[in-house]
């Protein structure tokens, strides 16, 4: 398979506005939803999804280039995807903790609900699929972690804003969360046009 | 919750405790391909095939798997069967498989599938841990299939790739992108949750 024309910077703006990994793949949904409610826990979350999954796609890349493909093992790699993702965020506890205790108060608490969410795994998968280089996987999965965290932040604030608002008993909850973040997919697809990656 | 009976199962996961009314739990490897029924389908059983193979794997191995990695353990079983699911969809469906393309290896971070194995194979038999696996399965398909139904009707004019409305149909192009599976599932979210309400107050 070819390595796809394009150029990296284009897929950084491509994964953060016009396919977001959350509102164009519905990728990482399930903590999105639950996570969503204040801005600080919907901070943290952001930032470690965003840390975890550079490193990760990294790691993944190389494994997949020296490792599963010269091995002839393809129908292993999510088996070895997964592990390398445990592995990644449990380290990542161990040294956090270690190096700042702040830090590890804010982010610790988040790490391991990292390695359920799918964008991470999301993300290594479409990296093997559409046969990225190394930068551009860097650049991809830099700019999808960013997008998710852009994309949680802003429903946070939404959703400060909605709990004043009178939404009548059956929709409220997940109900209108789901009709918000159909809204918010709605302006960042109005991005399309500038650039056209898939 | 004692009473364990298979009829009170599958009513509690297909309405009362449905994963996706109660949690919104585990949309996220299959609302992406709900613009086309024959992939939700295809999607949603192999997800059933999968839920229902690790609550037996997991039941049956409940009391070997230490509590600590008990985590890692599930999600390596979960792993597995979709592995198989993979392979058997690159077979016996290679169309199908490459227009699912990443969504089937998502199945692995389903949240059903690891909460059912969690809340239910770790303290049940394995029989009706097939069947708890099984109806959750249901619960997720009817609900995605009605928001595929939609989409595809709407947004191409077609049911499983066969074309049902007349060609003067104008296809509503927002119906295949992303935010109409938001505001469809959003919709019936509201509609089940209206309905629950409205059966609480009538007792």
């Amino acid at each position: 398979m070819m390595v796809p024309d394009i150029n990296p910077i284009v897929l950084l703006f491509a994964s953060i506005f016009t396919s977001n990994i959350l509102l164009a793949n519905f990728l990482g949904m399930c903590s999105f939803i639950s996570i969503s409610k204040d801005m600080t826990s919907a901070n943290g979350l952001g930032l470690a999804v965003t840390v975890v999954l550079t490193i990760t796609s990294m790691l993944n890349w190389v494994l997949l280039k020296f490792v599963i493909i010269p091995l002839d093992i393809t129908y292993l790699r999510y088996i070895l995807f997964i592990i390398v993702i445990a592995a990644t965020v449990q380290i990542l506890e161990m040294i956090i903790d270690r190096v700042s205790p702040a830090l590890y108060m804010s982010l610790g608490i988040f790490l391991p609900l990292i390695t359920v969410n799918c964008a991470i795994l999301g993300v290594a998968l479409f990296m093997q699929i559409r046969n990225y280089n190394f930068v551009q996987t860097v650049f991809f999965s830099f700019g999808s972690g960013i997008g998710w965290w852009l994309a949680i932040m802003a429903l946070a604030a939404i959703n400060k804003k909605i709990q004043k608002a009178p939404v009548s008993a059956a929709l409220s909850g997940p109900g209108i969360t789901l009709i918000t973040i159909g809204f918010m997919a709605m302006a960042f697809i109005g991005f399309s046009g500038m650039l056209n990656v898939q | 919750m004692n009473d364990d009976s298979p009829s009170k199962i599958l009513i509690d996961n297909v309405w009362h405790n449905n994963p996706i009314f109660i949690q919104i739990l585990g949309i996220c490897s299959t609302l992406a391909v709900t613009n086309n029924m024959t992939n939700t389908l295809i999607m949603t059983l192999g997800v059933m095939f999968v839920a229902a193979f690790t609550n037996v794997t997991v039941s049956l191995l409940k009391n070997f798997i230490p509590r600590k990695v008990r985590m890692i353990l599930q999600t390596l079983i979960i792993s597995f069967y979709v592995i198989i699911v993979d392979i058997l969809l690159r077979a016996y469906l290679p169309e199908i498989s490459k227009a699912l393309g990443p969504y089937v290896g998502l199945i692995i971070t389903n949240c059903i599938i690891m909460g059912r194995a969690e809340a239910f194979a770790q303290s049940h038999g394995p029989l009706i841990s097939a069947w708890d696996g099984i109806t959750s399965g249901l619960g997720y398909l009817w609900v995605l299939m009605v928001i595929a139904f939609v989409r595809e009707l709407m947004g191409f004019g077609t049911l499983f790739g066969i074309a049902v409305l007349p060609e003067s149909f104008t296809t509503w192009t927002i119906m295949v992108m992303a935010p109409s599976a938001f505001f469809l599932l959003g919709s019936v979210l509201w509609f089940a949750k209206a309905m629950i309400l409205k059966q609480e107050r009538g007792k």
